[in-house]
């Protein structure tokens, strides 16, 4: 066995046990319905996606609201993963079987983005209504998609890492929506301007590349440019090893 | 349970002879040769400390386990036992020491360690929200056992759980989920067992079954268990071991400890006719007598000096005193406990 492969020993199981879990319990299925009344209101709602107002053949008006659907309800998928484990003391079983720290926590972490993945999938009525009223560009509905599963990723990463802190899923939750919206927030334009205001241009270039709003809109209008994917995949890989780190010190607690 | 499935039960002699006979048979990766045959020592633990902040929770405790041996840890709460089993099976880090189990240093190869090891954590915990059998699926899934399907077939007889394999774990009783706990410990037929408090918290029947089950496995394997329960340590262990504040008080057998326990061998008698005091105080008078008395229940009582069984003395002494209900006490282990104990609280 190659040193990385032994290095994750145990993912599949994880993985597996993990995302059946999901659908054995109400939780998922209520998670799914939420999400999928919560993004088709706000994409034909007057106030927000207007989607109807708008005719237009693309699906900007359910993309752009997606991530902050996701602040609130990827923490609910996050905030059980690890916090359970360690309130019912199932962690002790799981890290003396032949299961790696790491692959346990990759394990959870992709059972979670696999389930969240199931459920924007589940949005594909509003693509084919698009398919039938006009013609959308494909490739700006395929590269949505794409954005959306990645700000999914970031965001349960830093639910997991939550999740790994507090034993409690109440307060594992409320940390880890916090800590979204903070990092939505620093995307939005107020947010950029005020910074530029009082730190001046250089510094607000630099938040602004940290903007995980401004990435996914980047995303989301068919460019699948190499920086904006890297910012999802060094940002998810970064808050998953922090949630190891602390794993590994919160575990035996 | 057959013997492809569990070569180390190959008596030693025919183990011998098969080596002999076959002598370029390469040796199989997951038993190495110096660990066959029964007595050898599955666990080695050297020197093993843990502190938690200021608390030294083990305190340099060294011992060994050989195959055959189910080895009780006794001691009251925070006596440490929960600590080192935990570093046994490799969840906790040692602060300092080391711990071989079947040969495999457990800091360097925590997995290899843990597919020998059977563990039932403090509690038993498992997934409440999962079936019996769909929760042994996942551990023997984890395992990566091939033959999954007998495995938990096996498990789910000896572990007496068939009637409940479709139900969810949180629905069981603490009896069953104990026994749920056993059964995920035992899927691959490990060679050692560490069992945290097996029967704490159970009722005197749950208790009963869960020590027949685990007298049950104690051959051809090594367990370690611990227990605050003192009777436990008499009916199921061969080998017991006294905890203290992280440290080892006492290293024996059950049989021996009850032989030092104070009170062993006394001898009890109702008088009949005659004063109960002056029995007393011949017996006193004895030189093998460490000291007789009256109990509150009009009982006499003599404790020999050496521990040895002195009935006759005891007729002896009495004269021409009628005595009546004449039985010689055991020494009770929890006696001797709250005496090695207690020295150390002190």
């Amino acid at each position: 066995m190659s040193g990385l492969a032994r290095r994750f020993t145990g993912m599949r199981a994880v993985l597996r046990r993990e995302f059946h879990g999901y659908f054995a319990s109400p939780l998922g299925y209520i998670f799914i319905v939420i999400f999928l009344i919560a993004s088709g209101y706000l994409m034909v709602s007057r106030d927000f996606g207007r989607f109807l107002e708008l005719r237009e053949a693309n699906l900007d008006a359910l993309f752009s609201y997606l991530p902050w659907i996701f602040v609130v309800l990827v923490p609910a998928v996050a905030m059980r993963l690890w916090a359970e484990e360690r309130r019912s003391g199932t962690v002790e079983l799981l890290l003396t079987l032949p299961i790696t720290l790491e692959g346990s926590y990759l394990g959870k972490f992709l059972a979670g983005w696999a389930f969240l993945a199931v459920s924007v999938l589940l949005t594909w009525p509003a693509v084919f209504q698009v398919a039938r009223l006009g013609d959308p560009d494909w490739g700006a509905i395929f590269a949505s998609y794409v954005a959306t599963l990645l700000a999914a990723a970031v965001l349960l990463a830093i639910g997991l890492l939550f999740s790994a802190l507090s034993k409690n899923q109440v307060v594992a939750f409320i940390l880890a929506v916090a800590a979204s919206v903070g990092f939505l927030l620093i995307g939005v334009p107020q947010t950029q301007e005020f910074v530029g205001k009082w730190f001046g241009g250089y510094v607000e270039r630099v938040v602004s590349s940290l903007s995980l709003l401004d990435h996914f809109e980047t995303l989301t209008r068919g460019l699948l440019q190499l920086n904006s994917l890297l910012f999802f995949v060094l940002f998810t890989v970064g808050w998953l090893v922090c949630g190891m780190l602390v794993l590994g010190q919160t575990k035996t607690n | 349970m057959t013997e492809t499935d569990h070569p180390d039960s190959v008596p030693p002699a025919v183990a011998a002879e098969t080596e002999a006979a076959a002598p370029e048979a390469p040796p199989s990766e997951a038993t190495p040769p110096e660990t066959d045959g029964p007595g050898e020592v599955l666990i080695s633990v050297a020197d093993l400390t843990k502190h938690y902040g200021a608390i030294r929770a083990v305190d340099g405790i060294s011992f060994q386990v050989r195959r055959g041996d189910v080895l009780g840890f006794l001691g009251p709460n925070g006596a440490g036992k929960t600590t080192a089993m935990k570093m046994i099976t490799g969840f906790l880090e040692p602060d300092l020491g080391s711990i071989a189990v079947a040969g495999i240093d457990v800091a360097a190869d925590r997995l290899a360690v843990s597919r020998r090891i059977g563990y039932l954590p403090e509690d038993a915990p498992a997934y409440g929200e999962m079936t019996v059998e769909a929760f042994l699926r996942f551990i023997a899934e984890a395992r990566e056992l091939e033959a999954a399907d007998e495995a938990i077939d096996r498990v789910l007889e000896t572990a007496h759980l068939r009637s409940v394999r479709g139900q969810t774990i949180e629905t069981l009783s603490k009896g069953y989920k104990r026994r749920v706990g056993l059964a995920q410990a035992l899927i691959h037929d490990p060679d050692v067992l560490i069992l945290d408090e097996p029967t704490d918290g159970l009722d005197p029947n749950q208790k009963a079954v869960v020590q027949d089950l685990i007298s049950s496995l104690s051959a051809n394997r090594c367990i370690v268990l611990s227990t605050h329960i003192l009777d436990e340590a008499e009916r199921v262990c061969n080998r017991a071991v006294i905890l203290s504040e992280g440290r080892i008080l006492v290293d024996s057998t059950p049989d021996a400890l009850v032989a030092q326990a104070p009170g062993h061998n006394a001898v009890r008698f109702r008088v009949t006719e005659g004063d109960a005091a002056e029995v007393a105080a011949a017996l006193s008078a004895a030189d093998w007598c460490a000291g007789a008395r009256v109990l509150p229940g009009g009982e006499v009582e003599a404790e020999p000096r050496d521990g040895q069984n002195r009935l006759n003395d005891v007729l002896a002494a009495v004269g021409e005193h009628r005595v009546a209900d004449v039985r010689v006490r055991e020494g009770r282990l929890d006696e001797l406990f709250r005496d090695v104990t207690r020295g150390v609280a002190a």
